[in-house]
């Protein structure tokens, strides 16, 4: 043990090679051991000690006095804010007469709010988009663990073998996914649209592994796949929107071959389905990929 | 039928008033779980209300279904919610994580 290099021999005590008694060998780890309990009992009486300082009576009437005060700005700002649906808004501008008079015929969406997020603002969803697939990667980069690393039985837990949830799982699961399809493909005709959608199915997904375990949730939705599906749709949504952006000018002699179509119809709308389409599976991927995450520390 | 209406809406922002306080004033974490939870499906029918069902739908699945299960299993993890079960059955609550863990 003496041969070895102390940098490696670091290495192969944080990757748990080494056995408990190999490490307590050495008296250096004896006298460190001593010193940190002694630090430990420090640390304690210290946290005590701030635990009495913040239940003291003083620091409870000014914490209550704070918070009564901030309520009071909260609720003057409310105060100052416009009534609800009222003409003399500021948001009741030439805009939003615009949007309510000729966004149906300009981009073929009967639900006018999907019109605004995918044709008018498409670029504003792009970025939502983007904060949901770095949220992803903060977590995945957070919490992830690696193989090596088993789970404690106290940490580990199952819902797959508690009979209610599982049975209720089982017939529920179906109709949710279905629903969140439904509310995905109809965004433009009816409320809902990527974002709904996409919550729906992945909380529907979320749903088929706590009823099926984890291990065999993992097994069809494997993390390459939860990566392809969420690259290819972030792509296609830059790509498709890079497009009609620049046949979007009508000084350059290209026209968009991409119609709004009659209003109403499942294919119509121009790129507000696909669009729609896209978002909702990334959203669907990162509700999924939190789960098993939070659940597993990683996604396989 | 409008009288019916706004003293329906008048409850449903007086239970959402009343359900933040109580998340906020409950000791036990899993009885602040449930309370949360329920927030959010008294939320999702204030904003069908206000004419807005693609937020109500994405209030409903976030809030009330996705939310509620990533708390649940932080809570689990930290051991929060088992201390919950122990103290019950010894017949007192305690509030604060485990120090002693191992």
């Amino acid at each position: 043990m003496k041969n070895k290099k102390f940098s490696s021999l670091l290495k192969e005590w944080y990757e748990g090679n080494l056995s408990f008694d190999e490490r307590m060998d050495s008296d250096i780890h004896k006298k460190e051991t001593a010193e940190t309990e002694e630090k430990e009992i420090r640390l304690v009486k210290d946290v005590e000690k701030a635990e009495k300082e913040l239940t003291s009576k003083g620091y409870k009437f000014f914490s209550v006095i704070f918070c009564v005060i901030l309520a009071l700005i909260l609720i003057l700002t409310v105060n100052f804010m416009p009534l609800f649906a009222d003409d003399s808004t500021p948001t009741a501008n030439e805009v939003y007469e615009h949007y309510v008079g000729e966004g149906r015929d300009q981009t073929g969406a009967v639900n006018t709010v999907a019109g605004m997020i995918l044709d008018y603002r498409a670029f504003d969803t792009l970025g939502e988009s983007f904060v949901l697939f770095t949220a992803t990667c903060a977590v995945l980069l957070l919490l992830e663990q690696s193989k090596k690393q088993k789970v404690k039985e106290k940490e580990s837990f199952t819902f797959s073998n508690d009979p209610i949830v599982c049975t209720i799982v089982k017939i529920i699961t179906p109709i949710i996914i279905v629903f969140g399809v439904y509310v995905l493909f109809n965004g433009h005709i009816s409320p809902g649209g990527g974002f709904s959608g996409g919550s729906v199915l992945g909380a529907g997904f979320i749903l088929f592994a706590m009823a099926y375990g984890e291990d065999n949730a993992a097994k069809i939705i494997t993390p390459k796949i939860i990566r392809v599906i969420t690259i290819c749709s972030l792509s296609f949504y830059c790509l498709a929107k890079s497009y009609s952006f620049f046949t979007g000018n009508e000084f350059n002699g290209i026209h968009s071959i991409i119609t709004p179509g009659t209003p109403g119809d499942i294919v119509s709308g121009g790129l507000i389905l696909p669009l729609n389409i896209a978002v909702g599976l990334v959203v669907c991927c990162t509700m999924y990929s939190f789960y098993m995450v939070f659940k597993r520390g990683r996604l396989d | 039928m409008e009288d019916i209406i706004t003293v329906f809406r008048l409850l449903l922002l007086i239970s959402l008033v009343v359900c933040a306080i109580a998340t906020a004033l409950s000791k036990r974490v899993m009885t602040a779980l449930i309370i949360f939870t329920s927030y959010s499906i008294v939320m999702s029918v204030v904003w069908l209300l206000l004419r807005s069902p693609d937020l109500a739908i994405t209030e409903a699945a976030v809030g009330a279904g996705v939310n509620g299960v990533l708390f649940f299993i932080t809570l689990r993890k930290l051991h929060l919610i088992d201390k919950d079960y122990a103290d019950d059955e010894e017949g007192k609550i305690d509030e604060g994580v485990n120090v002693n863990e191992e």
